[in-house]
This record gives C-alpha cells, sequence and structure tokens, in this order.
C-alpha cells in the first residue's frame, strides 16, 4: 500500500541501479532532509538541539566510520575512539596555526590525518584478522590516548591539558566557542553529517564498496578475482578513519567546546562506537543512523523525558535504571534481530509494501 | 528511522520545556541545582559531597525558612562524573534560571567556563577546576575559593620545611610527587618545579595511568628505589586509597604520605586499615559533628528523615563536611547578593556580585555555627579565590583530625602562576571578552 511501486518502470540502467529506486523513499529521504534543515531549527528548543540532536549526528558519524571498516570490509576494531581524538587534536592545531582559514576547510582536513594514522595503524591488517586485528587496534587507542596526554605540543601547552576551542566565525557568525548559538553548529554539522553520508553511500555502492564486501565475505576469493587486498584493506581504514576523524573534531569544536582525551577519546568510547554499529546493524548506513540514535538518545531520554512526563525518578535511579534498560533492550534486539535495526526496518518496509494484502 | 529518533526527540524536548512553565508560577524561591554524581566509578566521594550539599540546604529551608525569608529549590542532576552528562544536566537546568552552577568536576566545569559569560550563570567550583579562573579580570563568572592546587602544591612545600625545621633545610631532601596522569593531576608540577629550583630539592613524578588506578605496584618499586622525604598525592577516585595500601605494603612512613583535599575521603585512609593512623591529607574545614551547624543540620535534616545518607554515622564525615562547607558558600554568596541589590530573589547576575564581594569573617563563622570548622574566606574582584589558609588533617584510625595550625600558601609563588596562566587562556580562545562587570566594594 505505502510502498507500492507499480506504475514505476525503469526504463534506464540507471535508474534501475538508484539507490533510491523507489519514489516513496525518495519523498520520504526529502521529507528527512527538509525537517532535519527547516523543521528542527524553526521548531526545537536549544536543549533538544545541544543534548539530542548534536550528540546524535556527531555519534551517526562515527559509526559510518566504523561501519565501513567493520560492516562493509569485515575488519573489526576498537581504535574509533583514538582516531577520533587524532581528529579533534588535528583539527585544534590547524586552527591554532593558521586562525585565519575556515574551521569547516579544517574540520574536514583534520579527516587526512585521522586516514593517515589509522594506515598506519591498518598495516597489521593484511596478515591478521578477527581478534588478533582487535588487539592490534587495541593498541593504537592505548598509544594515541598516551599521546594525547603526553604530548603538550598537541594541546598547545594549556594548563588545563584540554583543547580550548578558539571562537571562529562562518560567513560573520560565530561558528565555534562559547558564542555559537546551538542552531547555527547544528546546521553546520548537518551539512557536514548530510554531505559526507552522501559520500559514503557512493563509496559503498560503487566499485570501491563491492570491492571492500568482497574482502569481507572471503578474502582469498576476492584475491583470486584480482582484489588487491592490501590497497582495498588500508582504503577501508583510511576512509574509516577520516569519517571518525572528523566526527571527533564535530565533537569537539561543534558540541563539547573543548576538552580532553582521557574524558572524550578512552576505550569507552571506542566500544560505544562498536556497540552502535552492531546494534543498528553492520554493513548498512541507515543502521549507523539507528544504532547512534539508539545509544546516544535513549539514556538522555530517558533521564530528562520520564521525570517530565510525570513519572518522577530520581537521578540516580535513573541512570541506574538506564543501565538496566539499555542492557536488556540490546539483549532484546539481538535475539529478535541479530542483523540489527537496519534489518527491522527493512522488515518493516517490506511488509509496509504487502499491506494490506500480505501473501 | 530517523524520523522515529525524531519523534522521539521532540516528545523530550517537549516534556523537558514543560516544567518551566510550571516554575514561573512559584516565583518566591531561589532555584539552585547541585550537579552531583551518587553513581559510576568515583560514586564512593560523590555520595558524601552530595549529601552534604543538600542537607545544608534542606536545613537553612528547615531552620531559617531559606535565606532571607526565601526557600531555596534545591535540585540535584546526576553526572555519573562524566563530563556529556554534567553539560546535558547544565542544559537542562539553564532554563530554569540558576542563580549558581557547581559542577563538581573539572572535566565539566572546563565545558562550563566560556558558558558563564553568556548565560550570565556564576559558577562555584570549589576548589577544583581550572586554577586560572583564580584571576577575576579574566574569569568574572568563575569562583574557585578557597584554594588552589597551587596553592595545595605550595603548602605541601611549606609543611616539609617546617616538618624538616625551615627552608634552608629542603636542599638535597626528595619529594615525590604521586598523581594521576590526567590534567588534574598534572597541575601541581610547574610549582614543584619552580619550589624544587628555588629551594634545591629534588622533585620525582610517579604518574598513574587513568587506567591504573587500582594497580600501582610498579609505580611504588618507584618510590621504594628512590626513598622520597615526602610524598605528595594528586589522586582521585580509587587511586587514593591504593596508594595508602602501597604505601604500607612499601613499609613507606604513613606520615609522610599527604593528599591533596580530594585524598581526603574517610574510605581512603579506611582502606589502610588500623596502620592508616597517620595519613594526611590537606583540608580546609574540619570533620566531626562538633560544630553547631553540623548539630543543626542532625536536627533539622536527619531526625526529620530528609536526609538522603544511609547511615547517620556517615552524617560529619570528611567529604560530608565538604559538601557543607561547598553550600555554605553558596548560602553565602546569595545572602551577599540579597543585601547588595536589596532584591529578595536575586538572579544569576545579582550572586555573581555576591560571590565577588564575599567575605566570611571570624564573626560570620561564629553566628552560622562554624567556629573553627573554616577559617575565613575573602574574594576580591581582581582574586577569585583568595588563596585562604589549610591545615594538615591526620587520620587517627576512625576520623580526620586537625594536626596542624592554619598555614597559608605562598601566595607570591602563585600568583604570578595563575596570572600568566590566565593570559594565555584568554589569548588562546580568540573572542575572549574583556571584563565589562563593575566591581563591587566588600561588604
Amino acid at each position: 500500500m505505502f510502498y507500492r511501486e507499480a506504475g514505476q518502470f525503469k526504463t534506464t540502467y540507471a535508474s534501475d541501479m538508484a539507490v533510491f529506486p523507489i519514489l516513496q523513499d525518495r519523498i520520504g529521504l526529502a521529507c528527512i532532509l527538509l525537517i532535519g534543515f527547516v523543521g528542527i531549527p524553526l521548531l526545537s528548543g536549544t536543549f533538544f538541539l545541544q543534548t539530542v540532536m548534536i550528540p546524535f549526528l556527531v555519534f551517526s558519524l562515527a559509526a559510518i566510520g566504523l561501519n565501513i571498516l567493520t560492516g562493509y570490509t569485515g575488519l573489526l576494531s576498537l581504535g574509533s575512539g583514538a582516531f577520533m581524538g587524532v581528529g579533534a587534536y588535528a583539527c585544534y592545531k590547524l586552527t591554532t596555526i593558521y586562525p585565519d582559514v575556515n574551521i569547516v576547510i579544517w574540520i574536514l582536513a583534520s579527516g587526512f590525518f585521522a586516514a593517515g594514522i589509522g594506515v598506519v595503524f591498518g598495516l597489521p591488517s593484511l596478515r591478521i584478522k578477527g581478534f588478533y586485528l582487535i588487539v592490534a587496534t587495541l593498541a593504537a587507542q592505548f598509544f594515541l590516548q598516551w599521546s594525547f596526554v603526553r604530548i603538550p605540543w598537541l594541546y598547545n601547552y594549556n594548563a588545563s591539558g584540554a583543547i580550548e576551542v578558539p571562537q571562529r566565525l562562518l560567513a560573520g557568525i560565530p561558528l565555534t566557542g562559547a558564542n555559537a548559538t546551538p542552531v547555527t553548529r547544528y546546521l553546520v554539522l548537518l551539512a557536514i553529517v548530510t554531505f559526507l553520508t552522501w559520500i559514503a553511500s557512493n563509496l559503498v555502492h560503487g566499485r570501491i564498496g563491492r570491492s571492500w564486501m568482497a574482502v569481507r565475505d572471503m578474502d582469498i576469493a576476492a584475491e583470486l578475482m584480482g582484489i588487491r587486498l592490501l590497497p582495498a584493506k588500508l582504503l577501508a581504514f583510511a576512509v574509516s578513519s577520516f569519517y571518525c576523524g572528523v566526527a571527533g573534531a564535530c565533537m569537539m569544536f561543534l558540541w563539547y567546546g573543548g576538552g580532553e582525551a582521557n574524558d572524550a577519546f578512552n576505550i569507552n568510547q571506542s566500544f560505544i562506537i562498536l556497540f552502535m554499529v552492531i546494534i543498528g546493524g553492520l554493513g548498512s548506513l541507515i543502521g549507523s543512523f539507528l544504532g547512534a540514535a539508539f545509544i546516544s538518545v535513549l539514556p538522555t531520554a530517558l533521564k530528562f523525558g520520564l521525570p517530565a512526563l510525570g513519572i518522577a525518578i530520581p537521578g540516580t535511579v535513573a541512570e541506574h535504571a538506564t543501565y538496566i534498560l539499555l542492557g536488556a533492550l540490546i539483549i532484546f534486539f539481538l535475539i529478535v534481530e541479530p542483523h540489527g535495526l537496519a534489518r527491522l526496518w527493512q522488515i518493516g518496509k517490506q511488509k509496509l509494501r504487502m499491506w494490506p494484502f500480505p501473501y | 528511522m530517523r524520523k522515529f529518533t525524531l519523534v522521539l526527540g521532540l516528545l523530550t524536548g517537549a516534556a523537558v520545556g514543560a516544567p518551566t512553565l510550571q516554575q514561573a508560577a512559584a516565583q518566591e524561591q531561589i532555584y539552585v541545582p547541585l550537579l552531583t554524581y551518587r553513581t559510576g566509578p568515583f560514586a564512593g566521594s560523590g555520595i558524601p559531597i552530595a549529601d552534604g550539599m543538600r542537607d545544608y540546604l534542606e536545613m537553612l529551608n528547615q531552620r531559617d525558612g531559606g535565606i532571607g525569608g526565601v526557600k531555596i529549590a534545591i535540585e540535584e542532576c546526576e553526572t555519573g562524573y562524566d563530563t556529556k552528562k554534567g553539560v546535558e544536566c547544565y542544559e537542562a537546568v539553564k532554563s530554569k534560571n540558576p542563580v549558581i552552577m557547581n559542577p563538581y568536576s573539572t572535566g565539566i566545569t572546563l565545558q562550563l567556563i566560556p558558558r558563564a559569560s553568556i548565560d550570565k550563570i556564576p559558577i562555584l567550583s570549589m576548589a577544583y577546576g581550572l586554577s586560572a579562573s583564580a584571576d577575576g579580570t579574566t574569569f568574572p563568572w568563575i569562583f574557585n575559593p578557597p584554594v588552589t592546587y597551587w596553592d595545595g602544591a605550595s603548602v605541601m612545600v611549606s609543611y616539609m620545611a617546617h616538618q624538616l625545621g625551615g627552608f634552608d633545610k629542603l636542599k638535597g631532601k626528595k619529594l615525590g610527587l604521586i598523581h594521576l596522569d590526567a590534567p588534574y593531576g598534572k597541575e601541581p608540577i610547574p610549582l614543584l618545579q619552580d619550589l624544587s629550583k628555588r629551594y634545591g630539592f629534588e622533585l620525582k613524578l610517579y604518574p598513574v595511568p587513568a587506567a591504573d588506578m587500582q594497580n600501582q605496584s610498579g609505580i611504588w618499586l618507584g618510590v621504594r628505589r628512590d626513598r622520597p622525604d615526602f610524598i605528595y598525592n594528586q589522586g582521585f577516585g580509587a587511586m587514593n586509597p591504593t596508594a595508602v595500601k602501597e604505601a604500607l605494603r612499601n613499609n613507606f612512613p604513613i606520615d609522610k604520605l599527604v593528599g591533596v583535599w580530594w585524598a581526603g575521603g574517610d574510605d581512603d585512609a579506611r582502606a589502610g586499615g588500623a596502620e592508616a593512623k597517620g595519613y594526611k591529607s590537606l583540608n580546609f574545614h574540619q570533620a566531626g559533628t562538633n560544630f553547631p551547624v553540623i548539630q543543626d543540620i542532625l536536627k533539622h535534616v536527619a531526625d526529620k528523615n530528609l536526609s538522603k545518607v544511609d547511615n547517620r554515622n556517615r552524617i560529619g564525615e570528611n567529604l560530608y563536611n565538604r559538601g557543607v562547607y561547598n553550600s555554605m558558600l553558596i548560602a553565602e554568596a546569595v545572602r551577599n547578593a540579597q543585601k547588595l541589590t536589596g532584591k529578595k530573589v536575586v538572579t544569576g547576575e545579582d550572586v555573581r556580585r555576591g560571590l565577588e564581594s564575599l567575605n566570611i569573617s571570624e564573626q560570620r563563622l561564629k553566628e552560622m555555627g562554624m567556629e573553627g570548622f573554616a577559617a575565613p574566606v575573602q574574594v576580591s574582584c581582581s582574586d577569585h579565590n583568595g588563596h585562604n589558609k589549610v591545615f594538615m588533617a591526620e587520620w587517627d584510625g576512625g576520623k580526620y583530625v586537625k594536626a596542624s595550625d592554619w598555614m597559608a600558601p605562598l601566595k607570591d609563588e602563585v600568583r604570578p602562576l595563575i596570572d600568566s596562566a590566565a593570559k594565555e587562556y584568554a589569548a588562546g580562545n580568540s573572542g575572549w571578552p574583556k571584563r565589562a562587570e563593575a566591581c563591587d566594594k566588600a561588604t
């Protein structure tokens, strides 16, 4: 009913291979973008933007990054938190050394630094797989986190030992620093996330994405088909780290507004992003968004949503309840749908397509 | 499915917005949010502090009907000592017109410092946070009385000199600094390095990585090798009881181990058992219940079952009393603001003025039932810290007792560091606002 594609004929190869072949999907996407760019900034308050939407977008970007590596190429990694840190510190150094360059350019450029570091730590992936690769990426996590604390040059020898985000303007409007309004930061972040998601979608649907998936499904077979493993795997590491790096820079400059590595880029962060990817759905871009929403928005909703709805629970109880509920939901979802929320969405879509006459 | 998030978010947003409307109806109150951490890895120190802060304000409500006749609306927001959650809390309470913020975490304080002047909410980071924020000219909205970490480290050096018989005896001695390998832990290093050059003692650093707080055996091997004369512990959380236990295991004389005030929890020393007797910690308020103010809390709060403490015996513990001290500063700032403005219901801007002209004399301490509990505190427009006196508290096996006179920090050493750090901060944060707030005379 809702997804009836009767009458939508594909007359060219291009339309047959489109990412969104069904008209309703394209309308839906346009609606989401319209709500994101116009509806939310107009209708919601600063609390909602600052504590729900901005964290959600930052984590979505990081989850896309890890999904490229783990979901599409099949390489497990626990270093995403550290790669986010590389992006954040690179952006901080760049913008303090060259303060006149537009900050958005530096946020995007910092991804390349993360990509470079990611490639170095991705080198072992040619020889090791699975749990052994986790150990190698764990080394990246610990080494990089140690560097962020131990190399004072990275945080400009600040007495606080933390990144202190300076004010930067975009077209005369403050974009970073305390004077930047959440709406400005949200809109720029949304634009970055939309743009990078579009790039990622094109990557994974094209030749490069197919080579990654071939490597994931069976690397020997992929090699026999003429895919060179080292470039494919390293490219996956580079692109994944690029996304994580940009997410880290966005986190510090557009969300936190300053902070410190032990606090923001620790091993917990890496785990959380891995959970987002697993729960959202491995090898799915929409899964990255769903997973990020689930893990980052749900605790906030429980903590501030329930008391406001009249269910008065003290903060401590809410905090513990969040852990219990989140754990239960994770187990529930993994039992009901081991392929994550993205698969659930796909099933739902299929059902809607048949409704009301399922066969 | 982003639609789902959206709906969920909109619901949350609407739900969070709703209480603001109810708030507006009840005008006659002063809203004081307390960011506390009763969960997470640091809950051990967070719970007594939260209880103390809450109970003192509750006591004022019960005994005096609030401050200046206006009830205090106390609301706790749980941070779990997590910066992200703390900032969420800030965003949530901001709309309810708080008169003051207590971040109770250095990470959260660092986040809030740039926002304070824009949102017009003063921040009280009592003896934590950014030391440089003691410079009121650069940071008109941030207050960190009564002492900074640099003051604490300087008192440690003068205490060491006092024990050895004078500053000239420091030459050739060794001071160990066991510290958390994070900005908080590293903070005393520049001051101690300066002092070690001046007085000729040797400074040995023992960094403890945040992940290894409970695994310090390797670090203490280094202590055994170096044999420092004194050790200063700038630690936090699970690191402190571990340090006390390791000191005992390695036969380091426990009375030569001195913790910063955040290493002065009852549970920190209790971990060492009977042998931990003699462990020392810097302090700026007394422990115990032998003060009229604590007796009032017992009478007006605990007896009426309004306290959240799980056991009445925990009232009067060192960190509980620290919470009381913190809330005393809040209440005095509000009282001062009422006096300055003549208003009963004050705003954040008024309380900023109240904090800036805060002058808690011996006389005032006596009126509050805090004679001997704390030393006088004075803050000025340029000096938002005061560099007030501290003393050495000693663990006697069951509680902390005062083991030295009140000692003044080496202000001449500390102040230049603060001025230069504040200048650096303002220079690094381009667009940092120049102070535009007028200065009130002390009352």
